[in-house]
């Protein structure tokens, strides 16, 4: 078996006694999307605030491409290849959509301590912000205060900021969330398009999504794995389907 | 420490662009005025208003300085005007020990003043919010109080600086013992100043110090460590606050606590806010009307306070953006 | 440095601690309830203050004067957050700085037109005045012995009051967690109206009190302000508890540090260097024990539960 590019072993997070993330064990094999799903509060979000590092967990460990990275800041995780979304649109709102991007790829061209040259008239930049704002779609939208994108173009312009750290896996907290089902539906084609270059953990709302894409499913409950599989094996877990997919002929 | 941000960041840093929009328009007129005062005010008669402009002038360097971090960084010091005093002290400091060569004094004062920013700023920057404006204010307060303790160099009653900074590049001199040359200076400096500011603003530090402001959060998740990139606006901010410290300094030949009371602090930001926040020339806009409002406001009447403290408080509840803001509306820039 | 002489300044310590408290009580539960950055606390203390002299000038006893003094300071307090401090809740930190530093302009020449330039100082009555002897041949300025024992009776009156009545429990809710404030079916305006009024009662109490020792003067309240700032940094923001700790250790160690630090220097430096280095240390220690708390836990030593 391949090494896993994600290894997650003991985790834990809790909030003032609630514990969100309880004892988690995790392996993500390079190129699979691994889905995440759980009912509301089984604490798939703070699971990913803990592995991109916004939160510090309580215990346990996070290996990533060979790397410890359980102690590492956010902004080093980042640089190291994993990368994520917000289940709310994280931009910034007050620049142009180009802007956003343009930012990210700064960010990944090495350090910021460039006081002088203006920044958005730096080709380097610009360039390759294009470039992504095009693979999203929002190609002529660049110059749109980002603020002022509709929500699902929003989602959009984040999944170019994601890209555009130039990660090596993607952590994308339901990115359909709220979107159309037209657009949902374009966005799935993307990120199947997305699976050749890059490692994933999704979580979705969306089970006919989940299914469809995932390689992989893993189930949460008050923060528990309670089942890790393939699709036809998550579908067919009498566990899941009792906890989680509500199906009362599996009693 | 999150403050709300305008709502466009200019697409382009090209002058030409920028001269259409009023604030510019208005803050380069001022400047213009301010370049020939030394010869206007005299000849119409009003001498009295090169100083008043030279002290405008000053003022407007050190809101120059505050904006950085504040209207660009989401940064609420409320210890800026430390730096006025740590700036002018060591001047004043070095001439009462005999040293009154600017090539020491200048970057001498420059370097503490950058020193003492990194440690206030290394501290202070690890909190947000409330804190922060608390912090920054403390350690103001500290460095105040050292002043006054210190009775070697004039306590509360501050020190006179006999000689001004001496500037001998050996086939010429600097002599700012002339009052023209001196305001020149300033005037050069507060330029100075403001390209600067230009330059960090739109570079990738300055995309990265915005960013962090608007929201800190992404900024991280993108690979931003921000702490360090706020610090070093910080310190930046805090040295240029020193080069209005010592030119003031110079210009007054005195130097006491009083600049770094608080009350200046605040009054720093109040310029900042009335010219209009994360704008390049709102410092200068804002430092004028302050400065000549009080000005105004205290020949009317002794008690001006009692005007310009609700003043305020209506500022903050309909004037937002300041008055560059106003002067946006008044164009019909419809973009605030 | 005797005993005599360390033990009446450790009672002095206690003394300026526990009037800090005052002061820091309102303004910790005013920035953890209602988020809000008051710089114009310290206008209430000075309020205070002048009222107190007032009402003692126009009733020859100081007892009444502050008994006047209280309620007026506290209805100072409301029409404060009624008619601009309410406005400022959604508004940003800045905003509220900006708004709160044209407070205090106001009313530090509100005071100079209505009370003049020069302060006001308040006889003390004959029964306050003298000293008492404690314990070990220690003797104590009766009056700073009543300001301890009332600050003291408040300071336990308050804890009563906010851990035990259903008020104070809303009050640590809204202190901890507004949200859960709002979800619990609270008025918050009215709760932030009731706790800003409190805070302004007890920081006019503190100027009362100190008046007779000091006198009532412009700009006292921000030089007391600025103190109460570092108590609630160290404290941390919305604690009670840490406004008690912080106010006492700041109080002890500016006072004791001023009495003795040039003595405590004689001790490694040569005379000429200890007496110019003492006074400038001393006035910088509780900035630096601010910093050394806050490099150690940037949230101050209590931290209120859920943030
Ligand atoms: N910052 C936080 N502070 C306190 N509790 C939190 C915080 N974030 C999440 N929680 C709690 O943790 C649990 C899991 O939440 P979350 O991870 O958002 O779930 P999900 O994304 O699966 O809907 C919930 O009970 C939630 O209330
Ligand atoms: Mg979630």
């Amino acid at each position: 078996m391949t090494e896993p590019l994600l290894a997650v072993r003991g985790l834990c997070k809790s909030f003032g006694g609630i514990a969100a993330t309880d004892n988690v064990d995790l392996d993500i094999t390079p190129g699979e999307i691994h889905a995440i799903i759980g009912p509301n509060g089984a604490g798939k979000t703070t699971l990913i605030n803990v592995l991109s590092g916004l939160l510090p967990s309580d215990a346990g460990t996070i290996h990533f491409d060979h790397a410890n990275i359980t102690r590492a800041s956010a902004p080093a995780r980042c640089r190291r290849g994993l990368a994520r979304s917000f289940q709310i649109t994280s931009i910034f709102r007050n620049v142009s959509a180009l802007d956003n991007v343009a930012l990210a790829v700064q960010s990944a061209a090495g350090h910021s301590f460039r006081l002088w040259r203006p920044a958005r008239r730096d080709p380097a930049l610009r360039g390759p912000a294009r470039a992504l704002l095009e693979r999203v779609g929002l190609a002529d939208r660049a110059t749109v205060m980002a603020g002022n994108l509709a929500h699902g173009e929003q989602r959009q312009l984040e999944i170019a900021i994601v890209l555009a750290t130039r990660p090596k896996m993607l952590l994308l907290d339901e990115p359909m969330a709220g979107m159309g089902i037209e657009e949902s539906e374009r966005l799935l084609h993307f990120l199947r398009e997305l699976k050749e270059q890059y490692t994933m953990l999704l979580i979705e709302h969306d089970m006919d999504a989940v299914f469809a894409l995932a390689d992989r499913i893993t189930v949460l409950v008050y923060g528990r794995v309670i089942a890790t599989g393939t699709p036809q094996e998550i579908r067919a877990n009498p566990d899941v389907r009792r906890a989680y997919l509500g199906d009362e002929a599996a009693a | 420490m999150t403050v709300e941000t305008p709502a466009t960041v200019p697409q382009s840093p090209r002058l030409t662009t920028r001269l259409r929009d009023a604030r510019t328009s208005v803050a380069l007129l001022l400047l213009a005025i301010a370049a020939i005062t030394p010869v206007a005010a005299p000849a119409l008669g009003q001498p009295f208003y090169v100083d008043v402009t030279a002290r405008i002038m000053i003022w407007a360097i050190a809101a120059t300085s505050l904006n950085l971090i504040l209207g660009y960084g989401g940064m609420v010091s409320f210890g800026h005007a430390v730096y006025l005093g740590i700036a002018g002290y060591t001047v004043g400091i070095l001439a009462f020990d005999n040293i009154t060569n600017g090539f020491i004094q200048w970057p001498l004062a420059l370097l503490i003043c950058g020193l003492i920013a990194l440690v206030f700023g290394a501290i202070s920057l690890r909190t947000k919010g409330v804190y922060f404006i608390m912090i920054t204010l403390a350690f103001a307060q500290m460095l105040f109080f050292l002043g006054i303790s210190v009775e070697k160099y004039g306590s509360d009653d501050g020190l006179l600086i006999f000689t001004r900074s001496e500037f001998d590049f050996g086939f010429a001199e600097l002599d700012l013992s002339d009052a023209t040359t001196l305001y020149y200076v300033i005037w050069i400096l507060l330029i100075g100043s403001v390209y600067l500011s230009h330059r960090i603003v739109n570079s990738r530090f300055g995309m990265v110090i915005q960013g962090a402001m608007a929201n800190e959060t992404r900024m991280q998740a993108i690979g931003v460590p921000t702490y360090r990139y706020r610090l070093t606006a910080f310190v930046i901010s805090g040295m240029m606050c020193g080069v209005a410290g010592l030119l003031s300094a110079n210009f007054e030949r005195f130097i006491s606590p009083d600049v770094m009371n608080w009350p200046r602090s605040g009054e720093l930001i109040v310029m900042v806010v009335l010219g209009g926040m994360g704008t390049l020339f709102g410092p200068i806009l804002g430092s004028v009307a302050f400065l000549l409002l009080s000005e105004i406001l205290s020949t009317w009447t002794e008690h001006w306070h009692l005007i310009f403290g609700p003043f305020l408080v209506l500022v903050v509840l309909f004037a937002r953006g300041g008055l560059s803001g106003i002067l946006d509306r008044l164009t019909g820039r419809a973009d605030r | 440095m005797n005993f005599i002489l360390l033990a009446e300044q450790f009672l002095n310590g206690i003394q300026l601690g526990l009037l800090l408290f005052l002061l820091s009580a309102g303004l910790t539960l005013v920035f953890g309830i209602m988020d809000l950055v008051n710089l114009a606390h310290g206008s209430l203390y000075m309020i205070g203050a002048f009222f107190a002299a007032t009402f003692t000038a126009l009733t020859g006893s100081f007892v009444i004067g502050v008994l006047l003094a209280l309620p007026a300071t506290l209805v100072a307090g409301i029409v404060i957050e009624v008619t601009v401090l309410r406005t400022l809740y959604t508004r940003n930190h800045l905003d509220h700085v900006l708004a709160t530093f044209g407070l205090i302009l106001f009313f530090n020449e509100l005071v100079r037109v209505v009370w003049g330039p020069a302060g006001l100082s308040i006889p003390l009555p004959g029964v306050l005045d003298g000293s008492v002897s404690l314990v070990l041949g220690i003797t104590y300025p009766l009056y700073r012995l009543v300001i301890i024992i009332v600050s003291l009776a408040v300071a336990v009156g308050l804890y009563l009051l906010v851990t035990r009545t259903r008020i104070g429990m809303l009050i640590r809710a809204g202190a901890s967690n507004r949200t859960m404030a709002g979800a619990l079916g609270v008025n918050i305006q009215r709760l932030f109206t009731l706790v800003f009024g409190l805070g302004a009662a007890l920081a006019g109490l503190a100027g009362m009190m100190i008046a007779p020792v000091t006198q009532a003067s412009i700009g006292m309240g921000e030089q007391i302000l600025i103190l109460a700032f570092v108590v609630i940094v160290i404290g941390g923001i919305g604690s009670i508890r840490g406004a008690l700790v912080g106010a006492l250790l700041i109080g002890i160690i500016d006072t004791m540090g001023r009495s003795f630090l040039d003595v405590i220097l004689l001790i490694f430096l040569p005379p000429n260097a200890a007496e110019t280095a003492g006074p400038a240390l001393s006035s910088m220690m509780i900035y630096i024990l601010m910093a050394l708390v806050l490099a150690i836990r940037p949230q101050g030593l209590f931290p209120p539960r859920g943030q």
